[in-house]
C-alpha cells in the first residue's frame, strides 16, 4: 500500500444470523473486496446503539456499516425494524451536527447474498476514499466536529429521543393507547423537533461549561436564532441545568451547571 | 422387561422434513439417526432462493437447523446412505444401512476444501441443476451439513492430486465401494421428499430444445443469489437480461394424458413467488403467468397474490393450458398462444418458465417395498384422513411430499407431528440412547486476571496460502493478557482440540482464543472443548479470519496479515472482558393445557397424554367436538360422527386427561415450565405448556337471502340436511367463496372447493337426476382433492366461473329463485331456477381470539387467525416459549391437516414436558435497577415479553425468556440494560481495538 493513498478504516456492525452469515458466504465465494472492512458480530441489528455508533465515529472510523436480516427475516421478529429506526435518527443528528451521514451506512444483506456483502463494502470503500478521513479522527481532529458530535451523542442518550425513537414503530403499526395508528412522518417531524431540541440545548450547555454567556452571544456561538436560544435557555433552567451566573448591566449571563444531561 | 422399546428413530431423508422430525425427536430425548441418500442434508429447501408467501430468504431460515441437526449429540446424520434391509416390530425393528464411501474418510476431512481447489476436473453441479459448475471432489454447497468433500466418481480421472492436497489424510482412494451396517429403532419416520417432473418428455414444450425454455428450479437456482448466475436472470441462450418472462402452470400436474391426475399444491405459489422475485431482480422486467385456476390456498396467500396483480402489475391469466411453445428460429424468441375472452392471442416472450410439478420420489416404489407401506395409486403413500400420518405397518409414519405434494409449513408441521407418534411408540426408551456428556468440575476464574491463549489456523493452505500465520501468532503473544499463542494446521481437528484442552490446564488459561473460520459454524465446537478442560465455555472467542480475511483478500497477503492481526487483537480486547455465563434452568411442570375440545384440541390431548403426561383440557361449550360435530360424511368413506364418537370416549377414558366443560380462561401468568392458570369456574391449574386449539367459526353470510328464504343454506346446513333423509332437491346451486376472496375477507378458506366436491358427489349419488350446478372463481381443490373435483365432473356436475366484476345474482320472485351468473369460461350468461342455493360460507376467525391472545400475551393476523412464530419453519409454535397452537385457530384446513397440526403441537410439548428443566440463552438481557426509572419502553420492544416490571415497576428481565436480541439495550432511554457477551464495553472495546493502530487498513 502506497503511504499517499487514503485508506478509511471502516468498521462494520453486523448480525449474527443473515448479514455476518452473507460475509461468510462472499468467503466462501471467494469474492474479493478491499480489505479496509473489520467486523464485529452481534446478535441482532437491532442491539446496535445510536450512542455507540457515535462513539465508534469519536474512536476514529471512518465509516460504519450496520448490516441486518431482509425487513421480514429478522431472526428476532423485529429487531431490524428498530434499527432502521435508529440508523434513521443517527443519520439525522449527524446531519444536524456537520457530520456526513453517508459515513454511516445501513445494509440489509441475507445469508445467501455473498456478492451483494461483496459489492457493498467494495462501494463503501470507493465512496469513502473518495469523502478522505474522518474529520474528527487522528492527531488533529477538527475539534468543533467533535464537540458537535459529543453533543449528538448526549442527544441520542436522551431519554426523551430514545423513548420517541422506539416507540415510533409501534405506534406507526400497531397504534398507539386510543387505537390510532399514527402517520409515519407525523412521528418522524416530531422526533425530529424533539432532536433539533436537545441538540441545541445540549450546545448551549457545552458552550457554558467554562464560562458565563448571554443569549445573544451563545446564539451566534451556536448558530441558532436568539429567540429559539432564550426559548432552551428557559427550559434548561427549569430543568435546573443552567444557571443565571450574573446579569452584566440588563444583559443576564448564563453558566451551565456542570453534568450532562 | 426383555421387550422394553428402543429409545431411538430412523427418519429415512435428510430435507426439511426429515430434519424437523430428527431436532423435535433429539430434543424429546431420543436417539436418532437420518439417513440421506445425497452428500449434505437440506434437500430442495437448499435450493431454494426466496420461500413465499413472505419471500424469506431460504437458506437463512434454513441454514441453522442445518447446524443444529449436524452438532446435536443425539442425531446422526448418515450420509451418502439408503436403506437396504428392514425387520421386526414396532419399538424393536433392525435396520439395514448401506452406505457409499466415495473414498473420502468422513471422520477425518474438516471441510477445509483445498481437494476441491486443486482438483483439475471440472464438471456441472446437480445442486444448481447443472447451472453452475463444481469440481470432481465437491461439496454440494456452501453451507452444506456435515461440511465433508465427496468424489463425484463419474467425474473423477484418479489423477491423485486432492490425496496430495489434502492435510488430514482423509482422502483414501482405496476405500471399500459400500460398507453395511444395522441399526436398532423403535420407530421409523420416511420423509424422503419428491422429485420433480421431467418435462423433457413433452416435446411441445421445446424443453432441452429451446434454450430459454426451464424449468422452475432451474430458474429459482438463477434468482438465487450464491446461484450460479449470481441472482441474475439471464437467456440460457445468450446471457442476455430477459424483459418478458411467461410462466405456464400444471406442467406434469393435473394432466390426464400424462396419468398424472392430482394437482400439485404448490406450483401456483411457486410461479407466483418466482414472478415477484424476478421483477424484483430485473428492473423493467415483465412476467405473465398462465393457469388453469390460481391456487392460493393458504395463510395470507392471496394477499400475496393481490399485492402481485395490483402493486407489481404481473398479469395473471386463467383458464388456460398451454400445451406447446413455438421458438422462432431466428430471434429465438418464445410465442404462447393462449385464450382471453372470446380472442386467441399469441405473445411472444424471451424466456418460458415450466411450473415443474412434484411427483413421487425416485426411491419411493423401493421404500414402500423395502418398509412394506401402501401407496396410493398416484404413488405416494396411503393414508386415512383421520390417521393421516401413520401407514399401514404400524411404527412406521410419513412426513412431507412423499405423502402428497406440500408446500414448507405444512411439510414442517407434518415432521413434528410425525415425530411425535414415533415419539410414543418408543417412550419407554426415552433418554435410554442420549448421549449425555460428563463434563470435569467448571474452574473457578472469578477475579483472576485474564490468561488469554490464542490458537491460529492455517486451515491448511486457506489461511496460511495468504496469511502469514507464524507472524500473526507471534504478533498474538505481545498483546496484552495473552500468555499462550500457537498456530495450527487444523485448529478443528480431533487432536488439535486435545491439544487445545492440554495447553488450557498447562498454562492455566482462563479465556482461549481461536483465529479461523466462523463462529457460526465453529464455535459450538471449541465451546464443548472448554467444557472438556473445565472452563466456562462462554470465556471463548472466535476471530474470523479466513472467511472475512484471507479468503477475501487471497492477492493482498500484506494487507491480509495485518488485517488478521487487527482481527485477533480484536477478539483479545473482547476476550478481556469476557465473564463467565450459565444457561439459566427453568424447572418444568410435567402437565400440559390444551385450549378447545374441537377435534385438534382432543387429539393434542390425547398425543400428549400417549407419552405419559397429564392434560388439562378445556372447552367453552358443554360439549365436546367443536366443528366436527357438524360434519356428516366425509370423501373417503370414513364416517365422521363415529370418529368423533370414538375420540370423546377416549378422552374420557384417558386418566391423564382431566376436562373442563363449559369454562374458560380467567388469568393466565408465567412462562414456560410455569404457568398458573385459573378458569372461570375456579379452577386453579399449573402447566408446563399450553395448546392453542380454540378452532375458528363459520361465517354467517348477509349475501343472498340467507336468513330470509329457507332455500338458502350454508355447507354445514346441507350437510345436516343430508343426514335426515327425504331430501331431493332438484335444481342445486353452490356458490363458492361466500365471505371469502371479497373486499371484506381477502384470503381463501382453503377447504370449500373440496367440500363443494364431496357434497355434490354425495347429492348426485344418491341422485343422479338432481342438477348441481357449482359457481366458482377458481378452483381449488388442490393435491389429491382433485380427484374429487374429477369425480364430480364424471357426474355430470355443470361448472360455472364468476369474477369479481360479474357476481352472481340471486333474485327472489313470487316463483322462486331466479340464478343468474355470467360464466368466464364460455362467457354466456346463464339462469337457472333452483329450488336450493347453498352458500359455501367461508371459515372466520373467533372473535374472541383477540381475548386469548391478550392473555397469552401471542400476536394474532390482521385477519383475526392466531400468528405463529415462523410461516414456514415453526408452523405450530408461538414466539413465547412453551406455547403451542394448532388447527383452525391458524387459519382454514382440512381435517387431517388439523390433526397433524395437533399432533405436530403435542410433540412439542411433551419434548417440553419431558425435561425436568429446560435451558434457555446465556447471554441474556440485564437492567441496572438503580438507573432504571421504570418507563416501560423495553417492555415494548421485546419480541418475546420477556421483560415484566418488578414490584417497584421497575423492569426486569426474565432470563429464562430473554433470546438475547439486544433491542432493548439500544432502546432504553436511561441506558440501563447492557447484554451479557455483546456488553456496551464490550462492543467499544472491540471498536477501539479495530481503529487503533490502524491509520489506513
Amino acid at each position: 500500500m502506497t503511504k499517499d493513498k487514503f485508506e478509511p478504516r471502516i468498521i462494520g456492525y453486523l448480525c449474527n444470523w443473515c448479514s455476518y452469515a452473507g460475509a461468510d458466504l462472499a468467503g466462501v465465494s471467494r469474492f474479493q473486496y478491499p480489505t479496509n472492512i473489520r467486523v464485529i458480530r452481534m446478535m441482532c441489528s437491532g442491539r446496535l446503539d445510536p450512542v455507540v455508533i457515535l462513539e465508534t465515529f469519536i474512536r476514529g472510523a471512518d465509516g460504519i456499516m450496520v448490516g441486518g436480516c431482509h425487513i421480514g427475516d429478522c431472526h428476532y421478529m423485529d429487531g431490524n425494524h428498530h434499527a432502521q429506526r435508529k440508523i434513521w435518527l443517527t443519520h439525522a443528528i449527524m446531519e444536524r451536527a456537520g457530520f456526513d451521514p453517508a459515513r454511516l451506512r445501513l445494509e440489509w444483506i441475507s445469508a445467501s447474498e455473498g456478492d451483494r456483502f461483496a459489492e457493498v463494502v467494495s462501494e463503501l470503500t470507493d465512496q469513502l476514499t473518495k469523502m478522505g478521513p474522518s474529520p474528527i479522527k487522528g492527531e488533529k481532529p477538527d475539534l468543533e466536529v467533535l464537540e458537535r458530535i459529543r453533543a449528538a451523542q448526549r442527544v441520542v442518550e436522551d431519554f426523551r429521543i430514545r423513548a420517541l425513537i422506539s416507540k415510533e414503530y409501534k405506534l406507526t403499526t400497531e397504534g398507539n393507547v386510543y387505537g390510532e395508528v399514527l402517520e409515519e412522518d407525523y412521528i418522524k417531524d416530531t422526533i425530529l423537533e424533539a432532536m433539533d431540541a436537545e441538540y441545541t440545548r445540549n450546545q448551549i450547555l457545552m458552550e457554558t461549561t467554562d464560562k458565563a454567556m448571554s443569549v445573544k452571544e451563545i446564539a451566534s456561538a451556536i448558530d441558532v436564532p436568539s429567540p429559539a436560544v432564550l426559548n432552551h435557555v428557559v427550559r434548561l433552567r427549569q430543568k435546573n441545568l443552567l444557571t443565571l451566573a450574573s446579569i452584566d448591566e440588563t444583559t443576564p449571563k448564563y453558566k451551565a451547571m456542570g453534568g450532562g444531561m | 422387561m426383555a421387550d422394553k422399546a428402543i429409545g431411538a428413530v430412523m427418519v429415512v431423508g435428510g430435507g426439511i422434513a426429515g430434519i424437523q422430525s430428527a431436532l423435535d425427536l433429539a430434543d424429546g430425548g431420543f436417539r436418532v439417526y437420518v439417513i440421506e441418500r445425497s452428500p449434505s442434508i437440506g434437500g430442495v429447501m437448499a435450493q431454494l432462493d426466496k420461500t413465499f408467501p413472505t419471500n424469506d430468504c431460504s437458506m437463512c431460515i434454513l441454514a441453522p437447523k442445518l447446524v443444529d441437526a449436524g452438532r446435536h449429540p443425539n442425531i446422526d446424520l448418515k450420509i451418502l446412505s439408503e436403506v437396504t434391509g428392514f425387520k421386526g416390530k414396532p419399538g424393536n425393528f433392525k435396520v439395514e444401512i448401506t452406505r457409499k464411501t466415495l473414498s473420502v474418510d468422513l471422520d477425518k476431512c474438516t471441510g477445509c476444501g483445498e481437494c476441491a481447489e486443486i482438483c483439475p476436473v471440472e464438471g456441472t453441479n446437480p445442486f444448481d441443476e447443472n447451472l453452475g459448475v463444481r469440481k470432481a471432489i465437491y461439496v454440494p454447497f456452501p453451507q452444506a451439513v456435515p461440511l465433508v468433500y465427496t468424489i463425484d466418481r463419474s467425474m473423477c480421472i484418479g489423477c491423485g492430486e486432492c490425496e496430495r492436497f489434502c492435510g488430514p489424510n482423509a482422502i483414501v482412494y482405496d476405500m471399500e465401494e459400500t460398507v453395511t451396517e444395522s441399526i436398532k429403532v423403535g420407530a421409523v419416520i420416511l420423509a424422503p421428499g419428491f422429485e420433480e417432473f421431467d418435462p423433457s418428455k413433452l416435446t411441445a414444450y421445446g424443453y432441452k430444445d429451446y434454450p430459454n425454455v426451464v424449468t422452475s428450479i432451474e430458474f429459482e437456482r438463477m434468482m438465487s443469489a450464491s446461484g450460479p448466475t449470481g441472482g441474475h436472470i439471464l437467456s440460457p441462450l445468450d446471457g442476455r437480461i430477459p424483459e418478458k418472462v411467461a410462466f405456464l402452470h400444471c406442467i406434469g400436474s393435473r394432466d390426464s394424458s400424462l396419468g398424472i391426475t392430482y394437482c400439485s399444491s404448490v406450483c401456483c405459489m411457486y410461479s407466483l413467488k418466482e414472478a415477484i422475485i424476478a421483477q424484483e431482480h430485473t428492473p423493467g422486467l415483465k412476467t405473465h403467468l398462465f393457469a388453469m385456476d390460481f391456487r392460493a390456498v393458504g395463510k395470507q396467500f392471496e394477499d400475496y397474490r393481490i399485492r402481485a396483480e395490483e402493486e407489481l402489475g404481473i398479469k395473471i391469466t386463467k383458464n388456460n393450458r398451454i400445451g406447446s411453445i413455438e421458438e422462432d428460429p431466428v430471434t429465438r424468441k418464445l410465442t404462447i398462444r393462449y385464450i382471453e375472452g372470446d380472442h386467441i392471442l399469441d405473445e411472444e416472450f424471451d424466456m418460458v418458465v415450466l411450473g415443474v410439478g412434484l411427483r413421487p420420489p425416485i426411491n419411493g416404489d423401493y421404500l414402500a417395498r423395502t418398509f412394506g407401506v401402501e401407496l396410493n395409486e398416484h404413488g405416494f403413500t396411503a393414508h386415512s384422513t383421520f390417521k393421516p400420518l401413520e401407514t399401514n405397518v404400524p411404527g412406521v409414519f410419513v412426513a412431507g411430499a412423499f405423502r402428497s405434494p406440500k408446500d414448507i409449513p405444512d411439510t414442517v408441521a407434518e415432521a413434528s407431528g410425525a415425530a411425535a407418534l414415533a415419539a410414543a411408540v418408543v417412550v419407554e426408551g426415552r433418554g435410554d440412547l442420549v448421549t449425555e456428556i460428563e463434563y470435569p468440575e467448571e474452574r473457578d476464574v472469578e477475579g483472576q486476571e485474564p490468561r488469554i491463549g490464542v490458537f491460529v489456523c492455517h486451515c491448511g493452505t486457506n489461511i496460511g496460502g495468504v496469511v502469514d500465520v507464524p507472524g500473526v501468532t507471534e504478533y498474538a503473544r505481545g498483546l496484552p493478557g495473552v500468555v499462550f499463542a500457537d498456530d495450527n494446521l487444523y485448529t478443528c481437528s480431533a487432536d488439535t482440540n486435545k491439544y487445545i484442552a492440554n495447553m488450557i490446564k498447562d498454562h492455566d488459561l482462563n479465556r482461549v482464543i481461536v483465529a479461523s473460520c466462523t463462529p457460526r459454524t465453529h464455535e459450538p465446537l471449541f465451546r464443548q472443548t472448554l467444557k472438556e478442560a473445565g472452563l466456562n465455555p462462554y470465556l471463548f472467542e472466535m476471530a474470523n479470519i479466513r472467511d472475512h480475511c484471507s479468503w477475501i483478500h487471497m492477492h493482498e497477503p500484506n494487507e491480509a496479515t495485518e488485517k488478521s492481526k487487527d482481527l485477533v487483537r480484536m477478539t483479545v480486547s473482547k476476550a478481556r472482558l469476557l465473564e463467565p455465563l450459565v444457561k439459566p434452568r427453568i424447572p418444568i411442570t410435567p402437565r400440559a393445557l390444551v385450549i378447545g375440545g374441537g377435534l385438534s384440541g382432543m387429539t393434542a390431548a390425547l398425543e400428549i397424554s400417549e407419552q405419559g403426561f397429564e392434560v388439562d383440557l378445556i372447552e367453552k361449550t358443554n360439549a365436546l367436538g367443536g366443528n366436527l360435530r357438524r360434519v356428516t360424511h366425509s370423501i373417503t368413506g370414513e364416517k365422521p360422527q363415529d370418529i368423533l364418537k370414538e375420540t370423546i370416549a377416549a378422552i374420557n377414558e384417558r386418566k391423564l386427561i382431566t376436562l373442563h366443560t363449559g369454562t374458560e380462561i380467567e388469568t393466565l401468568t408465567g412462562y414456560m415450565g410455569n404457568f398458573d392458570v385459573t378458569l372461570k369456574d375456579g379452577a386453579v391449574l399449573k402447566v408446563g405448556a399450553i395448546v392453542v386449539a380454540s378452532g375458528a367459526i363459520e361465517y354467517k353470510p348477509t349475501e343472498y337471502y340467507y336468513g330470509r328464504n329457507p332455500n338458502v343454506i350454508t355447507q354445514l346446513e346441507l350437510e345436516e340436511e343430508m343426514t335426515k333423509g327425504a331430501f331431493a332437491p332438484k335444481n342445486v346451486i353452490i356458490i363458492q367463496c361466500v365471505g371469502a376472496r371479497d373486499e371484506n375477507h381477502h384470503n381463501c378458506s382453503r377447504i370449500c372447493c373440496t367440500t363443494s366436491m364431496k357434497n355434490a358427489i354425495a347429492l348426485k349419488k344418491a341422485n343422479p337426476n338432481t342438477n348441481v350446478y357449482i359457481i366458482y372463481k377458481d378452483i381449488r381443490t388442490y393435491g389429491f382433492n382433485e380427484d374429487s373435483y374429477l369425480e364430480a365432473a364424471r357426474l355430470g356436475v355443470v361448472f360455472a366461473r364468476y369474477s369479481d366484476e360479474s357476481k352472481p345474482r340471486l333474485s327472489y320472485t313470487k316463483k322462486g329463485l331466479v340464478f343468474r351468473v355470467f360464466d368466464r369460461f364460455t362467457n354466456t350468461e346463464i339462469t337457472i331456477a333452483p329450488d336450493l342455493v347453498v352458500l359455501n360460507a367461508a371459515t372466520h376467525p373467533d372473535p374472541k381470539n383477540k381475548v386469548l391472545a391478550g392473555l397469552l400475551k401471542v400476536p394474532l393476523t390482521q385477519e383475526g387467525y392466531f400468528l405463529e412464530a415462523h410461516m414456514k419453519l415453526r408452523p405450530v409454535e408461538f414466539a413465547t416459549d412453551g406455547i403451542f397452537a394448532c388447527g383452525l385457530a391458524l387459519g382454514p384446513k382440512f381435517i387431517s391437516e388439523s390433526i397433524n397440526q395437533a399432533t405436530a403441537a403435542a410433540g412439542k410439548v411433551a419434548a417440553v414436558l419431558s425435561k425436568d428443566f429446560a435451558e434457555a440463552e446465556a447471554n441474556t438481557a440485564e437492567v441496572d435497577s438503580e438507573i432504571c426509572t421504570g418507563c416501560g419502553t423495553c417492555i415494548q420492544v421485546c419480541p418475546y415479553s420477556a421483560i415484566e416490571r418488578g414490584e417497584d415497576r421497575k423492569a426486569v428481565v426474565n432470563a429464562v425468556l430473554c433470546k438475547g436480541c439486544g433491542t432493548c439495550v439500544a432502546t432504553c432511554p436511561e441506558l440501563a440494560i447492557d447484554i451479557h457477551h455483546y456488553s456496551n464495553e464490550q462492543l467499544y472495546q472491540q471498536a477501539i481495538a479495530l481503529i487503533k493502530n490502524g491509520g489506513g487498513a
